[in-house]
């Protein structure tokens, strides 16, 4: 007996394989399920998708030509708005590269700064691809559970850098500023709640016949044809592959934390939903060690005097009023906390040749504004000798490289980033054809498309 | 394998075809011919002591502009290789000069080159021998030139609609 064909599945025995006429389907690129723009071309046989052409570019705005054109610090807040989910780790992922080339290290307290709060970042990434992609199942609830968790976490990163989204808070030798007081105790609540909502998630999801109907067995990919794209992060590891940059290539201060590299092996959208919960978990694992584990302690101002408002300071120091300034502690705002002078060392590398003075130093010392001079002025600034480096890290959605190359000058030759989701999306006509078009929707949810990576 | 003995074993295995290797801030690389670009990788992905079963990155750089090598090939394509099974990567380059900016493809080997090589095209204007499918990935068909290339300046308008500036 011959095989039923999905045709005669839906339309009943004898509808054969089909009318041999494809109507064909443009999706987007403004298409409200399409996570922003892209454009899909399907050539539709009833419900079923034949073909399908995947059109990217619509996000495209110049990351890498415009890295060429300042200082390789200038980078940093393009690199933000690459994955703006979270952007820490491509902040962080851009320094580390450049400091291979350049051949430094950082400080130790800089690289668990560097863990945590990627991990931070991992888990609202993923709060955000698995609360999105359920709403568009229906499920609209999770969304607002997830939204509100990575409320929390947001919470915590405006903490620490001072913005939501926009960050600049990697610097290349170190960061922006130390951590802020207080901010093992916040984290920990943020951490507490988010468990919460993932356990509350989990009691609506996991196991939900709706949700399994939509998700158990779609949108598959084989465990080959996944590494023949290349497909890394979540969606590898949904067809059994433990690969994990964190684990294969320990950077920051990965080797020493425990973890698990969650693997499932069916491959289909409800693996990478569970590898993308049980994930979540693991990031908040890793950044509760890390902070109990970090070096560094609290802050020891070691001189006395009284503190000054830092605009006042500034304007001081600007008049040339800098006698005493030097060893005068500075009111810092909340939003700039930890970028005061003792902290400065602690988490930047200690070169003069790469790392700016902190502000202190630069508004109340000839030397201090000398060398932050030659690290801004055009010419001068941070020149890694002529070479190339390329540093992966495990961004969100994967492995997120970058390869940068230098000529020797101030600012970079070339800066190429290894976006994590365009290799899934080279290969999401591979998932989507020969399935309905209504999966085309958890599907593309579950790939984790971010515009701004995918397209530079 | 560490990153000497995988250029070594490249060079025992091709001899000439690969031109140069050298090694920087724990990056190993080979540059290669380009008529044997292609087995190369093909050797890369098949024998099992290396076993690259990832082409991770593909992508060019422009040398138009670069102190001291402004009189050699302009591009070199870029290959990333990483292995799953041992953990190693490897460098891979081509060098092709403007004039003759025809690299063959990789597509056969690895279904990712397809994009890849089409987004080098796009930026750089290097064409891909064999390539499939050769439109752009990124920019609209309609664009003029290769953004990516050092002498299309950064400043250069290019509205779809609207007046041309």
């Amino acid at each position: 007996m011959a095989e039923t064909t999905r045709h005669e599945i839906m339309l009943g025995e004898g509808a054969g394989t089909g009318t041999g006429q494809d109507l064909q389907l443009g999706m987007g690129p403004a298409h409200p399920a399409m996570h922003g723009i892209i454009r899909i071309v399907a050539d539709l046989d009833g419900e079923i998708i034949r073909k399908a052409d995947v059109e990217i570019g619509y996000l495209h705005r110049a990351f890498e030509k415009d890295c060429e054109v300042g200082g390789w610090n200038n980078a940093i807040p393009y690199t933000d708005r690459l994955n703006y989910v979270s952007p820490l780790i491509n902040n962080f992922a851009y320094a580390s590269a450049v400091e291979k080339l350049l051949g430094i290290e950082v400080t130790e307290r800089c690289n668990y700064i560097r863990t945590i709060m990627s991990e931070i970042s991992r888990v609202c990434d993923h709060l955000t691809c698995v609360g999105a992609s359920s709403m568009e199942l229906g499920a609209f609830t999770v969304f607002l559970y997830m939204i509100k968790a990575r409320e929390f976490l947001w919470e915590l990163v405006e903490d620490v850098t001072g913005a939501r989204l926009t960050i600049s808070y990697g610097r290349v030798g170190g960061v922006k500023a130390d951590l802020p007081d207080g901010f093992e105790a916040k984290v920990r609540t943020a951490f507490k709640q988010t468990r919460e909502v993932l356990d509350e998630v989990h009691r609506l999801l996991t196991g939900n016949r709706i949700f399994m109907d939509r998700m158990v067995g779609v949108g598959a990919l084989s465990r080959e044809e996944t590494i023949a794209y290349a497909i890394t992060g979540p969606l590898l590891r949904a067809v059994g592959v433990p690969y994990d940059v964190r684990r294969a290539a320990p950077h920051w201060a990965y080797d020493r934390v425990d973890f698990e590299v969650v693997t499932q092996p069916d491959g289909d959208n409800y693996a990478r939903y569970l590898v993308r919960m049980a994930e979540m978990e693991q990031s908040m694992r890793i950044a509760e060690q890390a902070l109990a584990t970090m070096p560094g302690g609290a802050i020891n101002v070691d001189f006395e005097g009284r503190a000054i408002d830092p605009a006042a300071y500034v304007d001081q120091g600007k008049q040339g009023k800098t006698e005493g300034l030097l060893l005068m502690p500075i009111r810092l705002s909340p939003n700039l906390q930890g970028q005061n002078k003792p902290a400065w060392d602690r988490v930047n590398a200690d070169d003069k040749s790469v790392v700016l003075p902190p502000k202190e130093t630069t508004y109340g010392s000839i030397e201090g504004l000398m060398n932050h001079f030659m690290l801004i002025m055009e010419g001068y600034g941070i020149r890694p000798p002529a070479g190339e480096a390329y540093f992966a890290s495990e961004g969100a959605n994967g492995e997120l490289g970058f390869y940068v190359v230098s000529d020797g000058g101030d600012r970079p030759y070339r800066v190429r980033c290894r976006p994590p989701c365009l290799p899934p999306m080279a290969a999401l006509h591979r998932m989507i054809e020969g399935e309905m078009i209504a999966d085309l929707i958890p599907t593309f949810g579950s790939v984790n498309m971010i515009g701004g990576e995918l397209d530079r | 394998m560490d990153g000497a003995a995988i250029l070594e074993r490249l060079q025992s295995r091709f001899g000439a075809a690969v031109v140069e290797t050298h090694a920087h801030r724990g990056g190993h690389t080979a540059v290669v011919e380009r008529a044997a670009i292609v087995d190369v990788l093909r050797f890369c992905r098949d024998e099992a002591e290396l076993g690259f079963d990832m082409l991770s990155d593909l992508t060019a750089v422009d040398f138009l502009k670069f102190h001291g090598r402004e009189d050699g090939p302009r591009f070199e394509v870029v290959y990333h290789l990483y292995s799953l099974a041992h953990n190693h990567r490897v460098r891979l380059k081509v060098r092709v000069d403007e004039d003759d900016a025809l690299v063959p493809t990789a597509v056969s080997l690895w279904p990712i080159a397809n994009w890849l090589e089409r987004e080098v095209w796009d930026m750089f204007g290097i064409r891909f021998d064999g390539h499939p499918d050769p439109r752009r990935l990124l920019m609209y068909d309609e664009f003029v030139g290769h953004p990516l290339r050092k002498d299309y300046p950064i400043n250069r308008r290019q509205p779809l609609i609207g007046p041309k500036i």
